[in-house]
């Protein structure tokens, strides 16, 4: 392919916090790339592991999960639950085959639009040289390998 | 689904935020062919009443059963579209909405074929939600009678004496032990040379007089709970070690008390007893013995101080204090910038440099020195003082926390000391060291072309370095005077540092409690910085004064008085509804495992015995939408409704469908 790779992201984003943040990146007109498509959640409590793991079996190139800080949870500690989530799920997903950078969660502020744009900006840096979900490329390599397991 | 869906789509040029980078006729089409979609229409401004009515009609004519909007932020105008939906006869929560300007047009301004390609994207995966989505019915909860104020400086006071005079029980609370704030450490207040303690004391008895405000002074808040209409609130009561009932305010303790400590309401400058009033004006009136620097002497216990009234006790408690509110306002004002972290000014190694604050009560006839303007070196009065603005404000130096913003008080409480020096002592130069000096309210600019008339000397020019004479105490101010472009040097008798207003670290706590959000200064987070600039993200939750950013006396009184007139609309209405978005269990399904009751933050989950066998319940009321046990529970038997994994899922489907 001569087209250069563009990631699709899936992002999912707390209303209060990232939400709020990623929209005033908007109102201050700050440029960004275009691979993130964002799912609007209450809170990044509500992240269920099974999104993540959808998402990748579906064909992401990358999960994008952000919420507020630790600390400024809108329903106190959500943040601290789906902080612990994500990093169990990174080293779930490397299990699967899948590089856990795959995978990412920041906190941003709804006053952060700026990290929103660089944050962005820097996952489709690391997906790029990741290169697309492995899943995509089993049918170019020919086979599935650790992804598609026949044992389980 | 038993019905089939029939879901219409509409697309907003926002004029040309949106259709100016893709093309929302060909985003119509598109949707148009998506599944469920059963009609799709562009239009220029969709939230225009005639946007409205257009999806109104549309809901009727096609027959439609849910809605999706391309547009804006569901932050900015969901609940219009929601209304819309509800008008044309489908339920509002039957409604999603497609975000595809603050995250889409308007961030990928120079890339709009994949920007178009996400528009398509995002549309489907909304419209997919949409076919998900479950009718819910909005609940309306009675709301309290009452308002909590946290902070009684004078927005504080503006905003409990509206409330209260709307016939509204409030609730007031300071920290200190006398409500004033910080205005009622002033002297004059600019451009009018009104007697801050003029203006400010009769609101200050009106306070505690009013007998719709409850005033908790020396009072802390402790916990907060509940929702719009039903917090609850705890409130910690300090102990002033004095039973404000029997206290008559004479004064007897504060003679005998033989402890002396610097008063804090002078900021160190003269001394104060154990047993005190910060200053004499106080409201209430009643003393307080600070256990921190009492010795226990008793003397203010004997005969000839207290003994009669025995208001004293040394070993009366803190006191928890829990009241219900339906509506808060928060009020904590504003600290002074450390302007010692800036040494090249020598604040605190320097006895002749002292702060804005520090002028304020030297100059004031109720401070100190009695009104009269001293050097600290030496008790003389000085023939010229320099005054230096911007300190610590429009300064991009964070390592010294210095602040980018404009605390927007500096150059005219500068000028009105400027004018008091020359008036009180003729003769006095005052020299203002300025980058520009913002005199930007009703007759600002006209004090500022007084101050200039009276003889008041402008250097444009930071300051970059102080130095002081070992001998006579007299400082050097070096400065570039970027109008001549020449650096000068100048000796003066003293200098003031009009440090920078800074977000007050007590508001942090209350900041937490309330589950508010700070803008990038540091101050709190409003809802709106243009339309809303009183409210904040947590429903019944409101803002005023400098808590929110700095400004200026009658800015915070109109905000203050804003902030009430807002935080009484819920109460007058009497009722406040409340988004149905709360977790419920599917009781047949769930194993009993309990693992949901840990993870709420609410204590809104229970587990409870149904016919034989243990449950989780979700208390709705106490529920706030998180979905934090909906995403744990192992049998997926909690169901956080409007955010379903059903309605979740199908997203994550349809964003695969792209490629």
């Amino acid at each position: 392919m001569a087209e250069e790779f563009e990631p699709n992201i899936l992002g999912i984003l707390c209303n209060w916090c990232t939400y709020a943040g990623a929209d005033l990146a908007g109102t201050s007109r700050m440029q960004y790339p275009t691979n993130v498509r964002v799912i609007r959640i209450m809170c990044t409590g509500r992240l269920d592991p099974a999104f993540v793991l959808k998402a990748l079996s579906v064909g992401a190139d990358g999960v994008l999960v952000s919420g507020c800080h630790i600390g400024d949870c809108h329903y106190l500690a959500g943040n601290f639950k789906s902080r612990r989530r994500v990093a169990l799920l990174r080293k779930l997903i490397e299990e699967y085959g899948y590089d856990r950078e795959r995978l990412r969660m920041t906190m941003i502020s709804a006053s952060e639009g700026a990290i929103w744009a660089d944050v962005v900006q820097d996952m489709v840096n690391t997906i790029k040289k990741l290169g697309p979900n492995p899943l995509k490329q089993v049918g170019a390599a020919g086979q599935a390998g650790v992804v598609a397991d026949d044992e389980f | 689904m038993d019905e089939e869906k029939r879901i219409g789509v509409f697309i907003c040029h926002c004029g040309t935020n949106i259709a100016g980078v893709i093309d929302v006729k060909a985003l119509a089409e598109y949707a148009k062919t998506l599944p469920n979609v059963a009609y799709a229409e562009d239009y220029t401004y969709v939230c225009s009443t005639p946007g409205q009515t257009m999806i109104r009609d549309a809901i009727k004519e096609h027959n439609l059963n849910g809605t999706v909007v391309a547009a804006c932020s569901p932050r900015l105008h969901e609940p219009t579209f929601r209304k819309a939906t509800e008008e044309g006869g489908v339920n509002q929560f039957l409604f999603s909405m497609a975000n595809i300007r603050e995250q889409n047009t308007w961030v990928h301004m120079e890339e709009p074929e994949k920007a178009m390609q996400k528009a398509k994207d995002v549309v489907r995966m909304e419209v997919a939600r949409a076919s998900m989505l479950e009718p819910l019915t909005a609940k309306t909860v009675p709301v309290e009678k009452a308002a909590l104020v946290i902070g009684a400086g004078i927005a504080g006071i503006q905003a409990s004496l509206e409330l209260a005079d709307a016939g509204i029980k409030t609730y007031l609370v300071e920290k200190e032990p006398s409500i004033g704030g910080m205005m009622s450490r002033l002297d004059k207040t600019f451009p009018t040379l009104d007697c801050s303690q003029c203006i400010l004391t009769p609101k200050m008895v009106d306070v505690e007089r009013n007998p719709n405000i409850e005033l908790m002074t020396y009072s802390e808040v402790e916990d907060v709970s509940g929702y719009i209409g039903n917090f609850d609130v705890t409130i910690r009561q300090k102990s002033r070690y004095v039973y404000e009932d029997k206290c008559n305010g004479c004064g007897k303790c504060q003679e005998v008390c033989p402890v002396s400590r610097p008063n804090e309401f002078d900021l160190g400058l003269q001394p104060r007893k154990a047993a005190y009033v910060p200053f004499p004006q106080a409201v209430p009136l009643k003393f307080t013995i600070d256990m921190d620097s009492c010795i226990k002497c008793d003397l203010c216990k004997t005969e000839e101080a207290c003994g009669d009234l025995e208001a004293i006790d040394f070993d009366k408690p803190d006191e928890l204090v829990t009241v219900k509110v339906g509506t808060i306002i928060v009020a904590t004002g504003f600290d002074m910038y450390d302007v010692e972290r800036k040494e090249e000014w020598g604040y605190k190694v320097f006895d002749n440099v002292v702060t804005g604050l520090e002028m304020e009560r030297l100059i004031s006839a109720s401070g100190p020195t009695g009104g009269n303007v001293v050097r600290p070196s030496d008790g003389q009065k000085p023939k010229s003082v320099g005054f230096v603005l911007c300190a610590g404000s429009r300064d991009q130096d964070e390592e010294d926390g210095a602040k980018p913003y404009c605390s927007r008080v500096c150059c005219m409480y500068s000028l009105k000391h400027a004018h008091q020096l020359m008036e009180k002592m003729p003769g006095c130069v005052p020299y203002l060291f300025y980058m520009d000096i913002r005199s930007f309210g009703k007759a600002y600019e006209e004090f500022y072309y007084r101050i200039q008339k009276e003889g008041g000397k402008f250097i444009r020019g930071r300051v970059a370095r102080i130095d002081e004479d070992p001998v006579t105490k007299n400082l050097t101010v070096t400065a570039e005077d970027t109008l001549l472009g020449q650096v000068v040097e100048m000796e003066l008798d003293m200098v003031v540092l009009a440090n920078a207003v800074v977000p007050a670290e007590s508001t942090q706590k209350i900041k937490t409690l309330l589950t508010l959000s700070n803008s990038p200064d540091g101050f709190l987070l409003e809802a709106h910085p243009k339309l809303n600039p009183m409210s904040t993200t947590t429903d019944g939750v409101f803002l005023a004064g400098m808590c929110q950013g700095p400004r200026d006396i009658p800015d915070v009184v109109s905000h203050a008085a804003a902030a009430a007139a807002a935080a009484s609309i819920p109460i007058h209405r009497g009722s406040v509804t409340l988004e149905p978005i709360f977790a419920i269990v599917d009781q047949e399904h769930c194993g009993g495992c309990a693992t949901c009751i840990g993870l709420c933050p609410y204590g809104a989950t229970e587990l409870n015995e149904v016919d034989g066998k243990l449950v989780a319940s979700v208390n709705e009321a106490k529920c706030k939408g998180c979905g934090t046990c909906g995403s744990a529970c192992p049998s997926g038997a909690i169901k956080m409704q409007h955010f379903t994994n059903e309605q979740i899922m199908s997203e994550i489907e349809a964003f695969a469908q792209g490629w």
